[in-house]
């Protein structure tokens, strides 16, 4: 069984809906139920997979034992970077060991393989992050497993944050608005399910009938038929999730919003895999940026924002995967922010005619042209 | 204390207008952005001494100039 795929996995989800929808209507709290349906599904997924379920389970306690010891340093100790840095670097190393021993030929065996891993990872940091903070300064077992293990959200994401999930969890929800919520994610399902198995289906069987030759028109057509493949793809399984999570009280937050209208590379960051590119911003760019400052590493900010976005897409591309396709995929990302900031900031050009229809027409069709090379790298058919 | 955020403000938005307007939206104006926001955080530390990690920060809470203002009084 894999997660939102094939029949046996939707009877599931549904046998499992029924008694969160029952404890919904009569207003009972659904965190404990909500755990244990994720450990059933996680339980029914893993279950042909023996070696991977039991690098779960490791993973699972290595990163409980990490997020609560650090708090409990944290709480002792303080702000001590040196505890924290440590903390961050140990809660990452199930994932690196993963990434490398997934590249063909350079390990025997695969450490740490199993579904999910990369996005449980986020969840871990955001804590420990937040930890250093300040502002998490208490995490129950209960409320750690139940955000990491989230099953709605398991393999692919969103991304939510432990804070705003476990204060859905813990929201006493009244029937009405319950059942509001229901049908909202309801909808998001079935339009999820449309998505991916109608549409996203369909494009990859046009995408097969793609001339396997490397000319200029059959790679525009791979990547205009890629781009949008793996838009009704991702962004209906992220719909899927969102919508089976409004089941369980929890509002994850959505994941795409109408990416293909984006006018610049900026705006299309905030519209694709949207928790994704906020959770770089947030734990990643903003923190290097911020240590830069600190540290008086950059002549002016315009040199630290485009050194920022560099960094931040590159590590966003490694961690799609150590092929060479992802790392150039962020590179390029990251080199078209860097040059979309410089001109934005120092074109006049920019700046007198960037709210005219004109030139928003001809900025959106080169984002456009932009984005879709950015997934023919994506794909690996050309490199 | 209201005068050293303005001018911290004043400096990362390289835009004197809000001193002029307290209610600015800082980020739909385009003066504020993750970016300056971090240089925000990072001047009010060195030059007030007002320790806020970016994870505290709520963007509503300090969306204009006046609001800054009170969030950081209230820091103090």
């Amino acid at each position: 069984m894999e997660f939102y795929g094939g029949l046996s996995f939707f009877l599931l989800l549904m046998l499992i809906l029924i008694p969160a929808i029952i404890l919904g209507i009569m207003e009972k709290n659904l965190r404990y139920y909500t755990l244990l349906a994720s450990v059933i599904v996680i339980g029914m997924v893993f279950w042909d997979k023996p070696v991977s379920g039991f690098y779960l389970i490791l993973y699972s306690i290595i990163e409980l034992f990490l997020v609560k010891g650090y708090l409990y340093l944290r709480k002792r100790y303080g702000r001590k970077a040196w505890i924290y840095r440590s903390a961050v670097v140990l809660s990452i190393v199930p994932l690196l060991l993963c990434k490398v021993s997934e590249v063909q030929g350079l390990m025997q065996i695969r450490l740490f393989a199993f579904i999910g891993i990369s996005y449980l990872t986020f969840r871990v940091i955001q804590i420990i992050i937040e930890t250093y903070d300040g502002v998490i300064t208490e995490l129950k077992i209960i409320d750690f497993m139940n955000f990491l293990l989230f099953f709605p959200t398991f393999s692919c994401g969103p991304i939510d944050r432990s804070r705003r999930f476990e204060k859905d969890s813990l929201t006493p929800y009244k029937r009405s608005e319950y059942l509001d919520l229901v049908g909202d994610g309801l909808q998001k399902l079935l339009t999820g399910i449309v998505y991916k198995f109608v549409i996203a289906a369909l494009i990859h069987r046009v995408l097969e009938l793609v001339d396997a030759d490397l000319n200029f028109i059959s790679n525009l057509e791979y990547a205009y038929l890629y781009g949008f493949y793996m838009f009704f793809d991702f962004a209906g399984y992220s719909l899927m999730a969102v919508g089976t999570g409004a089941f369980f009280g929890i509002r994850v937050p959505m994941n795409f919003d109408r990416p293909f209208s984006s006018i610049d590379i900026k705006d299309f960051w905030n519209r694709w895999h949207i928790t994704l590119s906020q959770w770089f911003r947030d734990f990643l760019f903003s923190r290097f940026v911020m240590l830069g400052f600190q540290k008086k590493w950059f002549k002016d900010r315009l040199y630290a924002a485009v050194l920022g976005f560099m960094i931040n897409m590159t590590v966003m591309g490694i961690w799609h995967g150590l092929s060479i396709h992802y790392i150039i995929y962020g590179l390029y990302h990251g080199v078209l922010l860097g040059l979309t900031e410089i001109y934005q900031k120092k074109s006049k050009f920019y700046k007198k005619y960037k709210k005219k229809q004109w030139y928003r027409i001809i900025s959106w069709f080169i984002t456009l042209q932009l984005v879709m090379f950015g997934f023919l790298i994506f794909s690996g058919r050309i490199l | 204390m209201k005068e050293k955020v303005l001018s911290i403000l004043e400096e990362v938005c390289e835009d004197d207008i809000i001193r002029k307007e307290g209610d600015l939206n800082l980020f739909e104006e385009g003066l504020l952005d993750s970016l300056s926001l971090v240089q925000l955080l990072v001047m009010l530390e060195d030059e007030a001494g007002i320790v806020i990690a970016p994870s505290e920060l709520n963007r509503e809470d300090i969306a204009t100039p006046d609001k800054l203002i009170a969030y950081v009084e209230e820091r103090c």
